[in-house]
C-alpha cells in the first residue's frame, strides 16, 4: 500500500528504503488526509462565510482548536477515543475488523484533525473576501446558489483556498505529536518525522541528517508554492 | 402590458424609500441626485434586497408581495442587469461571461452561439476571447449589456451603466444602449443622475428625490436619435 514505486528502482537511483519507506507513508497519508480536508474544509468554510445562523463562531472555534493545542493533546484524545473501550472503537472493529490505533488509517485521521483548521480558516477568509456584488451579478444572470458558488465564488476565492489546502498538506506532512501517539511508531505507520525521531533516538545521525534534509526540502517547496500563489496575477 | 409595477417601502437606517410607479415598454429612467434611492429601488426590483412593505410585478407577474410573503428569488425573475462597473467575472473570457447568462439549456455550443450573436450586436465580438481585465471601461460595459440581454430577460435593469466612463465613450454608449434596447424590444429601467443622459436615453423619466418619486414625464421623440423635450430637472413643472 505504501510503496508507490518499486524498491529496486529506488535503490538504482540511490534512494535507500529507510528514506523512501517513511517518505512514501508520509506522502500517502498526507495526500489522503488533504483530499478529505479539502472537501470538508472548503465546504464548511463556505457555509461559515455565507451562512447567517447562530453559533458560527463557536463552530469555527471548535474546528480550529488543534491549531492552539499541542499535537500530543490531540494525539492523546484520538488514542483514547479511537482506541479506548466504547462505541467508537466498536464501530471501528465493525467497519474495519480492528481498531484504527497503530494503523495507517489512524495516521490519516490524526493528520486530518491537525490540518483541518488551516484549510477551514483560509477557505472561510478567502470566500468572505469575495466581492458579494459578483455573486449578485451571477444571480441576476439566472445562476442558482449552487452554480453561483461553483462558478463564481469558489473560483474568485481560489488563491486563498489553494493556499489553505497547501498549508494543510504541509501540516499533515510535518505532523509528529499526534501521529506518534496514534501510530505508536509501528513500521507500517512510521512517517518521516517519526523516522527522524527514531534515527536520533537510536544514534543514527547520518540517517537523521538525510531525513531532516528531505523534510526541509518539502517544507521549502510547499511554502515557496504558497508564497508564489500570493504573488501571481489573479487572471 | 405593464413592464414593471412598483409599490414599495424600505427603511435603511435613517433613509426611507417610499415609491410607487408603473412603466411600460421602452426605456424608463430613474433620475435624481445621489442618495435619492434610485439604485436601492433597482436592487429591490432585482430581488437583491427585500422591501419592508409593498409589491413588485414584472410583466404582470408578482415577484414580490410582502403581505402574501411572495418573494421570487433573483435568478428566477428573468431580469438582466448592468452594473456601473460591469462586474464581469474576471476569471472567464468575455464569451464565457455572456454564455453563462444564456438561460436556454440546450448545450454549451448553442449557448455560446447565442452569446456570440449578442456580442456582435453590441460591437464586442472582436474581444470575445479576452479576459475582462484586459478591456477598457467602455468595452466592459458593452459586454455587460450583451450579458444582460443574452438571458432573454423580461426586463433589463441598468444601474448607472456609463457614469464611470469618459464623456466621449459615454456618448458612444448612450447611442448603443438606446439602439440595442429599442431593437431588442426588452423594456429597461435605467438609473442615472445625469440630466442629459436621462433625456437622451429615456422614453419616460421618473424624478427621484430623498426616497420619493417627485415627477414622471414622457419624453417626446421624433425619432430614436434624441429627445425633442426641454431638459428635465426631476420635478413637476
Amino acid at each position: 500500500m505504501t510503496v508507490l514505486v518499486p524498491h529496486s528502482w529506488l535503490n538504482s537511483i540511490g534512494i535507500p528504503p529507510w528514506v523512501w519507506n517513511p517518505l512514501s507513508i508520509s506522502l500517502h497519508a498526507a495526500l489522503e488526509a488533504t483530499l478529505i480536508v479539502a472537501v470538508f474544509g472548503i465546504a464548511l468554510g463556505y457555509v461559515l462565510a455565507k451562512g447567517h445562523f447562530p453559533g458560527r463562531g463557536a463552530i469555527e472555534t471548535v474546528f480550529s482548536m488543534p491549531m492552539a493545542l499541542p499535537p500530543t493533546v490531540v494525539g492523546y484524545y484520538l488514542l483514547t477515543r479511537l482506541g479506548g473501550p466504547g462505541p467508537i472503537r466498536n464501530a471501528e472493529v465493525h467497519l474495519f475488523g480492528h481498531p484504527l490505533t497503530f494503523t495507517f488509517t489512524g495516521i490519516v485521521i490524526a493528520q486530518i484533525v491537525e490540518s483541518f483548521p488551516y484549510c477551514l480558516r483560509f477557505s472561510r477568509a478567502a470566500i468572505s473576501n469575495v466581492d458579494p456584488r459578483f455573486e449578485q451579478a451571477a444571480r441576476a444572470m439566472g445562476l442558482s446558489r449552487w452554480r453561483t458558488a461553483l462558478l463564481v465564488t469558489l473560483p474568485l476565492a481560489r488563491r486563498g483556498i489553494v493556499a489553505g489546502v497547501a498549508l494543510a498538506f504541509g501540516r499533515a506532512l510535518g505532523d509528529f505529536g499526534a501521529t506518534m501517539i496514534i501510530s505508536g511508531s509501528v513500521p507500517m505507520a512510521t512517517t518521516m518525522p517519526i523516522a527522524l525521531y527514531n534515527a536520533v533516538f537510536f544514534g543514527s545521525h547520518e540517517q537523521a541528517m538525510v531525513l531532516a534534509l528531505v523534510q526541509l526540502g518539502a517544507a521549502f517547496v510547499i511554502l515557496f508554492g504558497v508564497s508564489r500563489l500570493g504573488k501571481v496575477r489573479a487572471w | 402590458m405593464t413592464a414593471l409595477d412598483v409599490h414599495l417601502t424600505r427603511t435603511i437606517g435613517e433613509f426611507d424609500l417610499d415609491v410607487a410607479f408603473s412603466v411600460e415598454s421602452g426605456i424608463s429612467v430613474l433620475f435624481g441626485p445621489s442618495g435619492a434611492g434610485k439604485s436601492l429601488t433597482l436592487a429591490l426590483v432585482a430581488g437583491l434586497l427585500r422591501p419592508d412593505t409593498g409589491t413588485i410585478a414584472i410583466n404582470g407577474h408578482i415577484v414580490t408581495d410582502c403581505a402574501s410573503r411572495i418573494f421570487v428569488s433573483t435568478q428566477d425573475r428573468r431580469i438582466g442587469m448592468v452594473f456601473q462597473d460591469g462586474l464581469l467575472l474576471p476569471h472567464r473570457t468575455v464569451l464565457d461571461n455572456v454564455a453563462l447568462a444564456v438561460r436556454q439549456s440546450n448545450g454549451r455550443q448553442a449557448r455560446r452561439a447565442v452569446a456570440r450573436t449578442w456580442l456582435e450586436r453590441v460591437g464586442a465580438e472582436a474581444f470575445s476571447e479576452r479576459r475582462p481585465g484586459s478591456l477598457s471601461g467602455g468595452q466592459r460595459q458593452r459586454v455587460a449589456l450583451a450579458r444582460a440581454l443574452a438571458g432573454d430577460p423580461a426586463l433589463v435593469l441598468l444601474d448607472e451603466p456609463i457614469s464611470a466612463l469618459d464623456s466621449a465613450v459615454r456618448r458612444e454608449l448612450r447611442t448603443l444602449i438606446r439602439e440595442v434596447m429599442i431593437s431588442s424590444g426588452v423594456p429597461a429601467v435605467l438609473v442615472t443622475h445625469d440630466a442629459d443622459e436621462a433625456e437622451e436615453l429615456g422614453d419616460v423619466v421618473i424624478g427621484y428625490n430623498d426616497g420619493r418619486v417627485t415627477a414622471m414625464r414622457v419624453v417626446e421623440r421624433t425619432n430614436d436619435t434624441g429627445s425633442q423635450s426641454e431638459p428635465f430637472d426631476g420635478t413637476e413643472p
